[in-house]
């Protein structure tokens, strides 16, 4: 998937940028995401229903991925099932 | 990724909170968005390959920089201080462009050029005004966000060419969406042709801090709107921060009634050499602000290496000289950036070693509009010379080019000493950058008189570049001497000029 693609996800509301991303199937409540999308096609599935949080960014273990969540929604993020986590980064002071 | 998308952002989670403060009148992140893509509007139909900003600070800015972003064209904010002959250059290589601002000038000095040019009120009105189709699509923001023309040394100003991806990676790596509290408000007062009005714009976006502008500074103005607006963050380069302490000093010893800008917690500085009495000062007179200082140029999206406010403290309270010189670290690399010191083989230095800095990160463009200045591995090499400690602390040691660093303003040495060589007692002539109290650097130049001819005045020299450049120009110091230093190749030895005029 391209850098700068935006995906919705199919269960939610959820929407995320893509910053980084590998060949795998990047998915939001258990299915996958899609670039056009007419209206939500079921639930999040109930473990993968933690819910998104606007403006954190989600990553796999690898490091291979990097989604920005710029809308948020009722699902959890994975790629072929492995559940994604947010990066939390150290705050820095603001510079400018 | 569009940088739009931080103003799309900020206006989908907080549409009705204020954004923008500027003269008086305030703008929510929703009006700010929806000014941003009726200009992309205007920007498709003028046809422009650049949008232009030849004016202050002001909501223009915003919507200029965004509304170019939407529609995929090239934001370059032009320097308004520039001299004619200079900014007519500049407004021929942008062409045609949507230029907004100063029109008279403009249509001075670019005729027939194919530029579409608007006053500033005339260019928001049509913005607010324009009619957007629901549902249409914008740039996907693979391209160049923004172009700043650097005042380098040569005669021509380089265009530093920003993408967006650049940008982005420099935001999204260094601010917490959302990360500000509803009362914060950060005061804006660099020039909007600079990358640190530029990213000002973006990181207070992006963290919802409410942008106070202040067009132009003067330290009064700047602490009345301090106080008035409760500002909490603030940017300034040494200069300013000198001409803040002067004033708050002054109105002390006056007995004027004390100004209460007890909400400003904290306070981040750059664009040149900050001098060590001047930052000492503020941490005792702001003892309970966080001060941070942060190094970065243009070609690399604003800062890349910043000293935070702990490190400020725990400098200036120290007993430990070797600790206390700290205070003079522009800090460490962000975490997401690499720092690498070079000698002139391009060999890493060791630790304390002076050589060259090398920035390289996803967010550094190091890219002109002619070519990229990035080497294979994609470092860029920065031009400053500097090292770095056992602590992994950076310190700037100057410009490896010379240029002279007045008060945030770059000037370039070669500018001055073409306008001394026009004078016809004037044979040879250097201008360098001198130690000054008051702009960190001030101009000094040496002089050799021609041969046969009558050493000029100093005032006459003095008058000569007030008359051709601008004020900030006029060199502090003059020397006469019999010859200038050369190396064995012809190149003026600069570093051994400054050692004259220091003296």
């Amino acid at each position: 998937m391209k850098p700068g693609t935006r995906l919705k996800s199919a269960v939610c509301d959820t929407e995320v940028m893509v910053i980084r991303s590998g060949d795998g199937q990047i998915e939001c409540g258990g299915a996958a995401m899609v670039e056009a999308k007419t209206g939500n096609t079921g639930e999040p599935s109930a473990d993968l229903a933690a819910g998104t949080l606007m403006g954190k960014r989600y990553v796999d273990a690898a490091g291979a991925y990097e989604l920005l969540c710029v809308k948020p929604g009722k699902g959890s993020l994975s790629v072929d099932g492995a559940v994604l986590v947010t990066k939390d980064a150290k705050p820095l002071p603001a510079s400018d | 990724m569009n940088i739009a998308l931080l103003l799309e952002m900020a206006a989908e989670a907080a549409p009705d909170r204020v954004g923008l403060v500027c003269d008086g009148k305030r703008w929510t992140y929703a009006e700010l968005l929806a000014a941003a893509r009726g200009a992309a509007e205007l920007i498709e139909a003028s046809g422009a390959g650049h949008v232009a900003l030849l004016d202050e600070s002001s909501e223009a800015a915003v919507v200029a920089l965004f509304g170019a972003g939407l529609a995929g064209v090239p934001y370059c904010p032009l320097n308004y201080r520039l001299a004619d002959a200079d900014l007519a250059g500049l407004l021929d290589r942008i062409a045609p462009a949507l230029i907004v601002g100063d029109v008279n000038r403009v249509e001075r000095l670019s005729t027939g050029k194919g530029h579409s040019i608007h006053l500033r009120a005339h260019f928001v009105d049509s913005a607010q005004a324009a009619r957007v189709a629901e549902g249409r699509e914008y740039d996907q923001g693979e391209g160049v966000a923004v172009q700043l023309f650097t005042s380098g040394t040569t005669a021509s100003p380089k265009a530093a060419i920003l993408r967006h991806s650049n940008l982005m990676s420099y935001i999204l790596g260094t601010v917490e969406f959302a990360g500000a509290d509803e009362d914060d408000a950060a005061l804006v007062c660099v020039p909007p042709y600079h990358i640190a009005g530029i990213s000002a714009l973006m990181s207070s976006i992006y963290a919802q801090r409410r942008i106070v502008l202040l067009p132009a500074f003067a330290p009064e103005s700047w602490i009345k709107l301090a106080e008035a607006e409760r500002v909490t963050n603030a940017f300034v380069v040494p200069t300013m921060l000198s001409r803040i302490i002067e004033t708050l000093d002054a109105s002390s010893t006056n007995g004027e009634e004390k100004v209460d800008i007890a909400s400003l917690r904290a306070i981040s500085y750059g664009g040149g050499k900050m001098p060590l009495e001047i930052i000492s000062r503020a941490l005792e007179l702001f003892p309970e602000t966080g001060f941070t200082n942060a190094y970065g140029l243009t070609e690399t999206s604003s800062t890349v290496a910043l000293l935070g406010p702990d490190e400020h403290r725990k400098a200036h309270l120290s007993d430990d000289p070797k600790a206390r010189t700290r205070l003079a670290s522009v800090g460490q690399p962000l975490p997401t950036v690499e720092i690498e010191i070079r000698d002139e083989d391009g060999r890493c230095c060791a630790p304390g070693e002076a050589g060259e800095i090398y920035v390289r990160g996803d967010q550094v463009s190091g890219e002109y509009k002619e070519k990229s200045a990035l080497d294979a591995e994609g470092w860029f090499p920065t031009r400053d010379a500097g090292y770095i400690d056992e602590e992994g602390y950076l310190f700037l040691s100057g410009r490896a080019d010379d240029v002279i660093v007045r008060g945030g303003e770059n000037m370039s040495p070669g500018e001055i000493e073409d306008v001394l060589l026009t004078h016809p007692d004037v044979a040879e002539a250097c201008a360098v950058a001198i130690p000054s109290v008051e702009w960190g650097e001030a101009v000094g130049i040496a002089v050799v008189t021609r041969e046969g001819h009558v050493q000029p005045a100093e005032a006459d020299l003095k008058e000569l570049i007030r008359g051709r450049l601008r004020s900030s120009r006029v060199p502090d110091k003059v020397l006469f001497v019999e010859q200038l230093p050369y190396n064995e190749m012809g190149k003026l030895l600069r570093r051994e000029v400054k050692v004259l005029l220091a003296d």
